[in-house]
């Protein structure tokens, strides 16, 4: 009796490992629920509203892959990582996704084992500094006590900065923009540096934003982007054509307000046919159905009304597309053709 | 007639494994026994499989690579190039000061608070009871947060020092900078100094130490070894004249002396620290997360140390106390000559749990930034690396090693202490 239930314990558990191995697809459709890895809070980018939902850019490509994979923009279960714990957390499949303003870097894409989609926003680190500190550039930093998030590509650049430019300075590590937030307001540390569009989204939430001001210098490029895991490279082109689907309409003038149009019958544009299921097959090679992309795009519109919407230049985050244009305006934006 | 026959030798069958008394416990503990291994081997396997599948062979060698970040308190030579062998053990060091400043202060506020909790002073009791129970009810985590958030939020940061009309002055005549950024005090320096003694030359693990701390601490020796002399030398003349020769001045003289002349030689001063640029500079910087860590680990372990050393005394007989009074004794005498000496044996082995604890819950370093062996190893060379499994089995391999070297000195002490039975 005893080895019966022993052996059939080892079972269920060999049964247990071996299920975890199926595909992400599945197990998110099996699930119901998409399972998002987001930061813990940065306005514009990812932090929850006044009645607690999540909003924000990134939240928005979330929401997208939740809508074409699941058909519900809600079914998705927000996991705040830190910058230490985000990549353990989708490594470990505790997240089926992680979209936190994560740099794309060589030793993370083949040393971590991920897979990076795409560049949801092209990035670059950058300083921010009281007016009152009278800096105008970075290279007048020697010597300054510097706020910094533990666990990022930044903490990387910044040693490389100041050796390279002979300065010393003191690192102030912190876990979380929250943490960063009261240190610095508090005159605890001098400077607080993070990929420029953070730390724009992060003055927009001070009290009085415009005593504090970005130096010039971007001393890194930092493309951010969604990521998978290796390995599974179905449920990385869901992800990952989830986010061409959204460049790909701004390109191709699709929008939230005419999809609904567009989608109802083929139109005389074959690539916009193709990509909203009226034409071809592109939604079951992908394991989907026809409409996948027709909700990802409905949830909040693409990419450019994601960008406008949490932070472009009428929000507080107030950034302007620069290089994330599309690149037919002169920008990086670019998305392979659905085809 | 009958033929005596020996009783039938029993032969061993298999099923006596089980209805046997003699051997069934055995049996279940084999099996017992077998089955543990079992599941350990599977998970075993399990993570080796799971890990060889991902394309992440378990490996030390990023031990030897560049760690690529800086660290803020260094107590040896470190800078971005040196391998993640070196910043672990940055923050080994890290979390070794932290424990034993800890240790020291939580032992020292706790027999103190004890020994007061027991007064009869009613308001003394009180408050110290009011202490104990506040702060050893509320997480230590909490008190390592406020005390780091009270430090950023109250204390001045380094600008307001500056201008013709500062908002905040230097303390304790014009020497120690009290900041939001930490404690700036005054630096001993030595300007005929002996320099430093590399020790380990090339590897990772290699550090210096200041010759001159060693020569003043070879004098302190010295020095206290030839008091303890001068002191038995005067316990044999009272012993046998019943006169005790009034040493003190000499017990005084033997360690102060060669310690000043040790000091003049070495051409001795202070570096005071002083506001230039961003920050202060010179001096030593004492940070605000190790003043935090350190402060509300030592409130938080010294209630419990107060609450052990309370039972220690407790636990001695007053008759004790009363017949030491008999002798004529002084309140303050008593406890110091009989009952703590007895109290100790009682106090000793629960004290060491807390110092281990102490040492332990240094690892909620992380939630001020300080850079332990838990922020360094097991949090960011974690991160950069992708080595979770290698990162903390190091890591917990350190703590055990540090906690059983803590029990084994501890252990040593208190045989030293325990009552000795003939």
């Amino acid at each position: 009796m005893k080895k019966t239930v022993f052996f059939s314990a080892l079972t269920l558990a060999g049964l247990a490992a071996g299920a975890a191995t199926a595909g992400t697809l599945d197990d998110v459709k099996a699930r119901g629920k998409l399972n998002c890895g987001v930061s813990t809070g940065v306005i514009g980018f990812a932090a929850p509203d006044a009645n607690g939902v999540w909003q924000g850019f990134d939240v928005g490509v979330c929401r997208a892959v939740a809508a074409a994979v699941l058909g519900d923009q809600n079914a998705i279960e927000f996991v705040p990582t830190t910058g230490k714990t985000r990549f353990t957390a989708l490594a470990s499949g505790e997240i089926d996704m992680l979209a936190r303003n994560t740099t794309w870097t060589y030793s993370r894409d083949v040393d971590l084992k991920f897979t990076f989609v795409g560049v949801n926003y092209y990035d670059g680190q950058g300083f921010l500094v009281p007016k009152s500190l009278g800096v105008s550039s970075a290279t007048e930093l020697d010597g300054a006590t510097v706020c910094i998030q533990t666990g990022t590509t930044t903490e990387l650049n910044l040693a490389d900065y100041f050796r390279a430019n002979n300065m010393s300075y003191e690192p102030v590590p912190i876990e979380t923009n929250a943490e960063a937030q009261q240190q610095f307001l508090a005159g605890a540390c001098d400077v607080f540096t993070t990929d420029a569009s953070g730390l724009a989204a992060t003055r927009s939430a001070f009290e009085k934003p415009g005593d504090y001001v970005l130096l010039p210098e971007i001393i890194s490029k930092e493309p951010l982007g969604p990521l998978v895991r290796h390995g599974d490279d179905q449920w990385g082109d869901v992800v990952r054509w989830t986010l061409n689907a959204l460049i790909s309409a701004e390109e191709l003038g699709v929008n939230s307000a005419n999809i609904a149009e567009l989608a109802a019958a083929a139109g005389n544009n074959p690539e916009i046919n193709r990509m909203l299921g009226t034409e071809g097959n592109l939604g079951e090679m992908l394991g989907l159905d026809a409409d996948w992309a027709v909700r990802a795009i409905s949830v909040g519109g693409n990419y450019g009304e994601l960008f406008e919407k949490n932070i472009g230049e009428n929000t507080p985050v107030g950034l302007a597309r620069g290089l994330n244009a599309q690149w037919t305006n002169g920008g990086l934006i670019y998305s392979p053709p659905f085809r | 007639m009958t033929t005596l026959t020996d009783p039938p030798k029993e032969s061993f069958r298999l099923s006596m494994l089980i209805y046997d008394t003699r051997y069934r416990s055995t049996t279940f503990q084999v099996i017992a026994l077998i089955g543990f291994l079992t599941l350990i081997g599977w998970l075993f396997n399990n993570t080796a499989q799971n890990l060889a599948d991902l394309g992440k062979e378990p490996s030390f060698r990023f031990l030897g690579e560049p760690a690529g970040y800086d660290i803020n308190q260094r107590l040896i030579d470190y800078d971005s190039q040196s391998p993640h062998l070196r910043a672990a053990f940055v923050g080994l060091l890290n979390t070794l000061l932290v424990a034993v400043l800890g240790c020291i202060t939580a032992t020292i506020l706790g027999v103190t608070i004890g020994v007061l909790r027991l007064s009869k002073n009613w308001l003394v009791a009180k408050v110290m009871t009011l202490y104990v129970e506040i702060i050893r009810n509320v997480p230590v985590l909490l008190w390592i947060v406020l005390t780091m958030a009270v430090m950023i939020e109250n204390l001045p940061s380094p600008k307001d020092f500056r201008g013709e009309d500062p908002a905040a002055t230097m303390q304790v005549f014009d020497s120690v900078a009290v900041t939001n950024r930490g404690i700036y005090v005054p630096e001993p320096l030595f300007t005929r100094g002996l320099g430093d003694a590399h020790l380990f030359g090339n590897s990772a693990m290699n550090f210096n130490i200041s010759l001159d701390l060693w020569l003043v601490i070879a004098v302190l020796i010295a020095g206290f070894f030839v008091s303890a002399k001068i002191r038995k030398r005067a316990d044999g003349i009272q012993e046998a004249t019943g006169e005790r020769p009034s040493t003190w001045y000499l017990r005084l003289g033997v360690i102060v002396v060669p310690l000043i002349i040790t000091f003049v030689a070495l051409g001795f001063h202070l570096g005071y620290p002083e506001l230039k640029g961003f920050n202060f500079q010179g001096g030593t910087h004492m940070r605000n997360s190790l003043i935090a860590l350190w402060l509300a680990l030592s409130i938080y372990t010294a209630a419990f140390i107060a609450e052990i050393v309370r039972a220690g005394i407790l636990a001695i007989s007053h008759g004790q106390t009363e017949a030491a009074a008999a002798l004529g004794l002084r309140p303050g005498k008593i406890m110091k000559l009989v009952v703590l000496p007895q109290a100790l044996r009682v106090i000793i082995p629960p004290l060491i749990s807390q110092f281990l604890n102490l040492t332990k819950n240094s690892s909620l370093a992380i939630a001020v930034g300080y850079m332990d062996i838990t922020g360094t190893l097991m949090g960011i060379t974690l991160n950069q690396t992708g080595r979770e499994l290698e990162t903390v089995m190091l890591g917990m391999l350190i703590y055990l090693t540090i906690s059983l070297l803590i029990s084994l000195v501890m252990n040593w002490y208190n045989e030293r202490v325990k009552l000795v039975e003939r």
